[in-house]
């Protein structure tokens, strides 16, 4: 007879070979030293993806979404950045810790990143077909030849049209839709284990967004691939992500399986996230707007960073920074997955 | 890009008529006659001089001068200089040896040019940029006869390194300090423009895309980096590889160097008009290619520039 643990079925807990997850982040902090101070862009954050599971990132601008995700591929500009405490574990192996030579081999190989903006991401004046062909002649040494052939089954495979007439067509000579595709075959080439996309279909138009994102999904599944997806859209988290991380000023402020996240936000700036979603049933009323700007890098607010902006905000959340507690049900259930930076998370989930 | 040639080479005859009548009048307006300048200080028969001026062409109208000039130019005659020799034997005397010292001169400004300019580049603010960044104001504030002299007594002179000025325009080595001189103001705006576009890219974000491939640095900067940052270099070395063809009046008058620039400058004294419109005149020319060239050169390095 064999003891199966139950598990949650809406928490996907694939794990890596060894036993882990693909990648975990561990109380990772950046900052930046510039001419005015120290902006501290990133403070504390956790957060672990496996193989075949898709997280996403939510945040503003500035809420260190982006920086993390650079933290990882190790392309950060340092200095001006620098990274005092924490460790980015790959496959079990602090990255941090590994040489120069060591992580390049990981980027692009195994750990690959799709952008934001496809146009000014790739190299204008180099074919597609040369910049998707490097990525065989770096890292696997294939001949030019060669990896032209393979660029052009890449173009084909993200749904190209007419890629072998297209191969050495340079970037602005594609649509929008088109250069993201690129994108997104240049991360595919060498069947990674882990993809970032920092904001993949930002700067596409809807129709074209909801192509990308599916690419993208049909892709992942297909070579069940971990996915970072960092996005500052809801409407794109819901219908590809597993799980959910809130980012605000640094910090993870709220994680969740993506489907509670939008029933049940444990967290006043969730919420607020929530209710700024345009919604056809309020038609011709006024739209939520979560009231401020979000805080300075340079100067974070005492106690939670966000209670100057929070409708509900006490005295103690301007001296205390509320730890990342474990959320409940009502009757003390756990909750798997779910957590919230937030010293009212009782009130705000359960009203 | 055919038509886009063929529109240029048409727009260049105006321009060409254009640039030679205004120089063709300078010239012939100066003060002076060069006619009895040719007695010095003897007194010229008046007879003599009539002649002489009828066997030049002077006693017509200026435009019919002109006119009798360009057409002979066609017929690729370049007149006579008012000492007898043919314009066309001077300019092939002076034009190898102003190439010569040219080439030479660009490929200093090319190697070390670009080479400071990507180490600068690379590393801002550290210590090598700010030296090579007082060298090149220095280089740029001084004016070149003083820099030529300096070098000429310094070099030459005082430390016998070099010859203080070219014996034989054959050989290269009394050449390199002609060249070096010639390069130093080139060398710094090179220096200068280099550093400036390869720190601004190295902040692309194709940079970023190109290190997050995974690619060895020394791909990201010698492939990703430098081919976006040397186009605006190249257009720059194009149109100075052209002034560099016109010759240097002042250092080759330092360094006696017996090339475009001497022959222009013995020709502008002596009022010598057919010496200066016809040397004037394949600059013109040598100025109207070198610009075209950079131009269709644009396209090439540039694939998102298409002329029509």
């Amino acid at each position: 007879m064999t003891t199966t643990t139950a598990k949650p079925a809406n928490v996907p807990e694939q794990k890596g070979p060894d036993g882990g997850p693909l990648l975990e982040v561990r109380d990772l902090h950046v900052e930046f030293h510039t001419r005015d101070g120290v902006a501290k862009a990133v403070n504390g954050v956790n957060y672990s993806v496996g193989a075949g599971e898709t997280l996403a990132v939510l945040g503003e601008s500035g809420s260190g979404k982006s920086v993390t995700a650079q933290a990882i591929m190790g392309i950060l500009d340092m200095p001006p950045a620098r990274i005092p405490k924490g460790e980015i574990l790959f496959r079990g192996q602090d990255m941090l810790k590994m040489s120069g030579e060591e992580r390049r081999k990981i980027r692009g190989a195994k750990i690959a990143m799709i952008f934001q903006d496809a146009l000014s991401s790739l190299n204008p004046v180099l074919s597609v077909g040369y910049q998707l062909g490097e990525m065989f002649r770096i890292h696997q040494g294939l001949s030019k030849k060669d990896a032209k052939a393979k660029a052009i089954e890449l173009m084909d495979r993200v749904r190209i049209p007419a890629a072998r007439e297209r191969v050495g067509d340079y970037p602005h000579q594609f649509s929008g839709g088109m250069r993201q595709r690129i994108m997104i075959a240049m991360a595919l080439a060498l069947e990674p284990d882990l993809i970032i996309a920092d904001e993949p279909t930002t700067a596409l138009d809807v129709t074209v967004q909801a192509q990308v994102m599916d690419l993208l999904a049909e892709l992942q599944r297909e070579f069940n691939m971990g996915l970072i997806l960092i996005t500052h859209d809801l409407g794109v988290v819901a219908d590809v992500a597993d799980k959910i991380a809130v980012m605000y000023a640094g910090r993870i402020v709220e994680t969740a399986p993506v489907h509670e996240l939008y029933k049940r936000p444990a967290h006043p700036y969730t919420r607020g996230l929530l209710d700024s979603i345009p919604r056809l049933d309020q038609k011709g009323q006024e739209l939520y707007a979560i009231k401020g700007l979000p805080p300075n890098l340079l100067n974070i607010p005492a106690g939670c960073a966000f209670s100057p902006r929070c409708p509900k905000a006490q005295d103690i959340c301007r001296t205390e920074i509320p730890a990342l507690h474990d959320v409940a049900e009502r009757d003390g259930a756990a909750m798997p997955g779910r957590r919230s930076a937030c010293h009212f998370w009782k009130e705000t989930i359960h009203g | 890009m055919g038509r886009f040639v063929a529109r240029r080479l048409l727009q260049m005859i105006p321009v060409f008529i254009g640039t030679t009548l205004l120089i063709f009048l300078m010239v012939y307006s100066l003060p002076g006659d060069p006619v009895k300048a040719m007695f010095g200080s003897k007194a010229a028969d008046p007879a003599t001089v009539a002649k002489l001026r009828h066997d030049y062409g002077l006693d017509k109208p200026l435009i019919q001068q002109y006119w009798d000039y360009i057409s002979g130019l066609f017929q690729g005659d370049f007149g006579q200089s008012f000492t007898g020799r043919p314009v066309a034997d001077l300019m092939a005397d002076a034009f190898p040896v102003t190439i010569r010292l040219a080439l030479f001169a660009f490929a200093i400004e090319l190697v070390v040019g670009i080479g400071l300019g990507v180490l600068t580049g690379l590393r801002r603010g550290k210590f090598l940029d700010q030296v090579v960044l007082i060298f090149t104001l220095i280089v740029v504030s001084i004016p070149v006869f003083v820099l030529g002299n300096l070098a000429q007594f310094v070099i030459g002179v005082k430390w016998k390194l070099v010859t203080p000025t070219v014996r034989d325009s054959q050989d290269l080595s009394q050449l390199i300090l002609p060249a070096v001189v010639l390069a130093l103001l080139s060398l710094a705006y090179v220096t200068r423009l280099t550093r400036t576009t390869v720190a601004e890219n190295l902040r692309a974000d194709y940079i970023r895309t190109a290190v997050a491939k995974g690619l060895p640095r020394r791909r990201v900067v010698g492939v990703h980096l430098m081919r976006n940052s040397l186009i605006p270099v190249v257009t720059f070395l194009g149109t100075d590889l052209g002034m560099l063809m016109g010759g240097a009046i002042v250092t080759e008058g330092i360094f006696n160097v017996p090339g475009v620039g001497n022959t222009l400058y013995q020709a502008v004294i002596t009022s010598e008009g057919p010496t200066v419109v016809g040397v004037v005149t394949v600059l013109v020319l040598v100025y109207l290619v070198s610009s075209l060239v950079v131009d269709l050169l644009y396209a090439v390095l540039d694939p998102r520039i298409r002329y029509a």
